[in-house]
């Protein structure tokens, strides 16, 4: 069916858009995940291919570049162990970081999962799997406007996955080309990228105790007991603030009805 | 750089994996988590990235302190990619002044 015919009919007849709905139940998925997916890909293209880059600067051979995309698929957390990596710090710590910055996805997929009934088992580990963040906010405005399925799901994910890997790749191979990161200011981009997600997050409640408190329990321990002793102890410091200053059913009203 | 990094590659992404599974498996048990719990989790992020940053701004030069201020005002009502680009075009101009 072409793209006209489906369009005509969504407006002057609804009843049988519904029927014709059920029947190219797959096929409509599919078009809609692809659909909702375009906007973000642009936005993932310049992190992938910096990404790309950056893991070549700091030493990684392109198939270490390429294996981390793959199998971590996390921009975020993999910018952190790039960062750490190249700090020297132990293996226990990085791979404490990457569980720490990655977390927020334990509340994703506890939401998601809800609406996961029409997933076998193993497309459920194969979702979760691919649960970045774009996906998990359009999943959920997509199963609560017409119920969450797999081929939308994954229809979505493999253009996010794809980009991301293709992005990636062509980063890696220009990045050895780039004589002098220095002078692009390529080798500061990771303080930058975190400082930028930090700031993102200021609408979030007690955004700026939490801040000053883990910035600056993170020098003290900076400053005495040394790397990698910073993250952990500053992240505490800063989760203890959190929960210390956090009122009951206050605050979360706001996210509660984004969910609903 | 370790010796073993694939090995650490791998671990970071079982970590990664175990996040995405871990609340269907795990949370989604529980009904309702304590308040101060949720503000706990909901801090994670903050909480460690400026842990992670906060050194930079203080053992590195004017140029690079200034481009990290730069990057969180900017992040503050632009996009992430407009406030990294402004981060790194203040720090290129920066060392080009300073040096």
């Amino acid at each position: 069916m072409s793209d006209k015919t489906y369009a005509s009919e969504t407006i002057i007849v609804p009843d049988r858009t519904l029927a014709v709905n059920s029947k190219t139940n797959m096929a409509s998925d599919i078009k809609d995940g692809i659909k909702d997916v375009s906007p973000i890909l642009f936005a993932i293209v310049p992190f992938a291919a910096v990404f790309g880059a950056v893991a070549i600067e700091s030493g990684l051979s392109f198939g270490e570049t390429m294996l981390t995309s793959l199998s971590i698929y996390a921009a975020a957390s993999q910018y952190v162990m790039i960062d750490l990596m190249g700090q020297n710090v132990p293996a226990w710590s990085i791979v404490l970081a990457v569980f720490a910055v990655n977390f927020r996805h334990v509340l994703y997929s506890a939401s998601i999962g809800r609406t996961m009934g029409a997933f076998s088992p193993l497309q459920k580990a194969l979702a979760f799997f691919l649960l970045v963040d774009p996906q998990f906010a359009s999943s959920e405005s997509r199963a609560a406007k017409s119920g969450l399925r797999p081929a939308y799901y994954f229809a979505y994910a493999a253009m996010i996955y794809s980009t991301w890997l293709a992005a990636n790749c062509i980063g890696a191979l220009f990045g050895s080309l780039i004589e002098s990161p220095y002078d692009y200011g390529l080798d500061f981009i990771l303080p930058l990228y975190f400082t930028g997600l930090v700031a993102g997050f200021h609408k979030r409640p007690n955004f700026i105790p939490v801040l000053a408190i883990s910035a600056s329990i993170s020098l003290l321990a900076w400053f005495t007991v040394g790397s990698p002793w910073h993250i952990t102890l500053g992240g505490i410091a800063g989760l203890i603030t959190a929960a210390a200053l956090s009122k009951p059913a206050k605050g979360n009203t706001k996210e509660e009805t984004a969910n609903a | 750089m370790h010796d073993n990094t694939v090995l650490l590659i791998l671990a970071c992404a079982l970590a990664t994996y175990a996040t995405r599974t871990g609340g269907h498996l795990v949370l989604s048990r529980f009904g309702t988590t304590h308040h101060r719990l949720e503000a706990a989790l909901e801090a994670v992020p903050t909480a460690v990235l400026a842990a992670l940053v906060a050194p930079s701004l203080v053992t590195n030069g004017p140029a690079e302190a200034l481009s990290i201020v730069i990057a969180g005002i900017i992040a503050l009502r632009y996009s992430l990619m407009l406030s990294v680009l402004s981060g790194i075009i203040c720090l290129i101009a920066l060392r080009w002044l300073l040096a």
